[in-house]
């Protein structure tokens, strides 16, 4: 039973990408998602929803932070979670995916929460006929991370609207603004997207070498110009900057990347005052964020992870359609029998 | 010795005649020819042609047997209407010996299904640091003409130049695979809005066109003949446009797939699609058919690269690059060059026959349909349409784009030197 109500017209049953949520579905995740976030303050955490369901957590790339996330999201609806790291297993020819997927099929997996370094094996793995599970993209290359762009335009709603407020609401109107290293971040892709579903207005903020050939397509604004879109914002999204980029000659050094492109303490205050930080983990600190911006209350990364879980709940709630509701009156009761 | 009378064919295009095949060789053309004893093949509406000459096959033998043999590749050259293939150097061990060419050439004459022209490496192990013994390739049974790194690209200006030097002693051409290494490193696809989106690293237009720029200058600067393998982009034509003006002696060829196939496709991820260099964009395609029609480009070639099935039935990123097209060519060229009004059938000759054989030196081949010439045919139903089935295909591999897509013609029958290697649209 798919709860989701279009699906996606390319991938139905999936969530593979962002670009395929219409606002309704997105709308409809945020709104689970606050069901499930009221779960995080019972004194158990549990509900019974996908019980005797088995979650794979397929990862082909190190990810520790969104394994545990999915983990718990997958524990807290009582679903059985296998964690199958398979990096350092030979990949060459991508036999190791296939064969994978069929392994998985064959211990009856319902849903494969995939991470992989190779853009597109999510989409590969949904649609060749390899698996029958439900497909949850968990970051593939430099494509796309939906449940991250998920987590944070829940972090954004929760923010500049409210918990309550924000039910049914989507972001019509904010300007969100995206910095740093978007050519390779599948972060800056699925938040572009869903964003624009969602009636933001994006802008992204970078280098004009870290911005794809092509970015002219997207739904949004380029600006090589931090200071002048700082104070037009109502959410700042730091991105991740590799140190390695720096070898590739991406920019000059870290200290210049820094001090044009780097968020700190002055450059904060030229924010709008109720306008928040955003950052989706692991900081640099010193490189694209200050420990003083980083450490404000401004700063959602730590909600970000909590709300993540939240978000990974409602995905796997509505995609694995449990077979009673989210969140029941039984289930509160059961819990607070608990108490 | 053997007679076959082709009666009613438009030959070329044009009115239609009657050929009569008489051993190895063309006895007459003409209207309303006794048939005598010979064989009779009615071929009224259908085309003849000169037999197909393909300036860039991979074989894969030696080395890749799994994915297609000589015997096996020439049987797919064949069914798609050509008579000889230029094989390329990318073999395993690679064709940078007389030795391993005259094994290729040899294995050639025993498959009979369409004569095989060794392409020589022009650096050792493709490695691009070391000439190859171009000069002992030349003389050998094979007797190669054409060199390519094909694969790779002879990216280092000076080993480039040398080489086009060198190859003037006997009458070589340099082919280039054009692709600048640095700017396409991780590459899956063409660079571009669909890039962008799909998180593919790209592979960008520049890359070809700086190199082929290059080439051009330094052929121009050593009075050497180059060839520029499967040109991709609408700035390419331009370049090669620019030089052919400037007198510069360059040819170039295009793939079908390159006339045929977008980027657009590869929103579907699928491997089938993964082919180098890439897709690239509806502008791009439009001006390679543009610049086939006027001549820009001279040739078709089909860059035809089998691989296995567990080669390409995997996530894009791991899958290998390339696309079987030596059965569909002949189709695709139909479909986009001559059912657009862009080219006709004597002109699918001059580019799909006459003129490869001509660039690649090869006697015997590409020669007109005339009283005495080698009797080298393809005999064509353009009228015919069918979707692609894959499962028919004479290739080892079976990576092609078409699979499911409907193309037009279909050869009905091939003769290398008044042989049938094709017979009702069957191997013989």
């Amino acid at each position: 039973m798919l709860h989701l109500s279009g699906g996606s017209p390319r991938t139905p049953g999936h969530l593979i990408s962002a670009a395929d949520l219409s606002r309704d579905d997105a709308v409809l995740i945020l709104d689970t998602a606050e069901e499930m976030a009221r779960v995080a303050d019972r004194p158990i955490k549990k509900l019974p929803t996908l019980r005797g369901r088995t979650v794979v957590n397929l990862f082909f790339e190190d990810s520790t932070r969104t394994r545990i996330s999915f983990e718990a999201a997958a524990k807290r609806l009582s679903a059985d979670v296998i964690n199958f790291s398979a990096k350092g297993s030979s990949v060459s020819k991508g036999e190791s995916l296939k064969d994978t997927a069929l392994t998985l099929e064959a211990m009856g997996a319902d849903a494969v929460v995939i991470r992989h370094h190779a853009s597109g094996a999510p989409y590969r793995l949904a649609t060749s006929g390899w698996i029958d599970g439900v497909v949850v993209n968990a970051g593939d290359g430099t494509h796309e991370h939906p449940t991250q762009a998920l987590l944070d335009a829940f972090t954004m709603r929760r923010r500049l609207i409210g918990p309550d407020a924000g039910l049914g609401q989507d972001l019509s109107g904010r300007r969100i603004t995206i910095v740093g290293d978007v050519l390779h971040s599948r972060v800056a892709r699925s938040n572009v997207h869903l964003l624009g579903t969602l009636g933001a207005e994006v802008t992204l903020v970078a280098p004009p070498t870290l911005v794809p050939v092509g970015v002219e397509s997207w739904p949004c604004e380029v600006s090589y110009d931090l200071d002048q879109v700082l104070p037009k914002s109502d959410a700042v999204m730091m991105l991740r900057v590799q140190r390695e980029r720096m070898n590739a000659a991406f920019f000059p050094t870290e200290r210049e990347y820094a001090r044009r492109y780097g968020l700190d303490g002055d450059r904060m205050a030229r924010m709008p005052e109720h306008a928040v930080v955003m950052h989706p983990g692991p900081m640099n600190r010193g490189m694209e964020i200050t420990a003083e911006v980083a450490d404000s209350d401004r700063c959602t990364a730590v909600e970000q992870v909590a709300n993540g879980v939240s978000i990974r709940m409602a995905v796997l709630y509505l995609l694995l359609g449990g077979s009673e509701p989210a969140v029941t009156n039984n289930a509160t009761a059961r819990t607070e029998e608990n108490k | 010795m053997t007679k076959i009378l082709i009666r009613g064919a438009k030959v070329l295009g044009g009115e239609p005649q009657d050929v009569l095949i008489d051993g190895e060789t063309v006895a007459a053309v003409g209207t309303g020819l006794d048939a005598g004893d010979a064989t009779v093949i009615e071929a009224a509406g259908k085309i003849l042609l000169p037999g197909l000459v393909d300036l860039h096959t991979h074989l894969r033998e030696p080395g890749r047997e799994d994915s297609e043999t000589v015997l096996t590749g020439t049987r797919a050259a064949a069914s798609g209407g050509y008579t000889a293939v230029f094989a390329m150097a990318n073999t395993f061990p690679v064709a940078d010996t007389a030795g391993v060419v005259e094994q290729v050439w040899r294995l050639g004459k025993e498959s009979g299904y369409c004569d095989v022209q060794p392409i020589g490496a022009v650096t050792v192990g493709l490695e691009g640091k070391q000439l190859s013994e171009l000069g002992a390739m030349h003389d050998s049974a094979a007797g190669v003409t054409v060199f390519s790194d094909d694969g790779k690209c002879v990216d280092d200006a000076v080993i480039m130049r040398r080489a086009l030097e060198y190859v003037k002693a006997f009458g070589g051409v340099i082919a280039q695979h054009a692709q600048e290494p640095r700017l396409t490193e991780g590459a899956q696809m063409n660079e571009g809005v669909v890039s962008a989106e799909l998180g593919l690293g790209g592979w960008p237009a520049v890359a070809e066109e700086s190199i082929i720029a290059r080439d051009v200058l330094l052929a121009e600067h050593v009075g050497s003949r180059v060839h520029i393998c499967h040109l991709s982009t609408a700035g390419s034509v331009e370049i090669v446009r620019w030089a052919k003006s400037r007198g510069i002696d360059v040819t170039a060829e295009v793939t079908p797939h390159h006339l045929l196939l977008t980027d657009e496709l590869v929103r579907s991820y699928n491997p089938v699609y993964k082919v180098n260099p890439p897709l690239r964009t509806e502008r791009d395609v439009m001006a390679l058919r543009e610049a086939l029609a006027d001549g820009t480009i001279d040739i078709v070639a089909t860059d035809h690269a089998p691989h296995p099935h567990e080669d390409k039935d995997c996530e894009w990123a791991a899958a290998a690059m390339g696309m079987v097209g030596l059965e569909t060519a002949l189709s695709v060229v139909q479909q986009t060059m001559v059912e657009t009004g862009l080219l006709d059938w004597a002109g699918v000759a001059e580019r799909m026959s006459f003129k490869p054989a001509s660039i690649g030196g090869l006697a015997g081949h590409g020669r007109p349909i005339a009283v005495g010439e080698p009797a080298n045919l393809t005999l064509l139903d353009s009228a015919y349409r069918g979707v692609v089935d894959p499962a028919g295909f004479a290739s080892r591999s079976r990576n092609t784009p078409y699979e499911g897509r409907e193309l037009p013609g279909r050869v009905t029958h091939t003769f290398l030197r008044g042989r049938a290697t094709v017979v009702d649209g069957k191997l013989a």
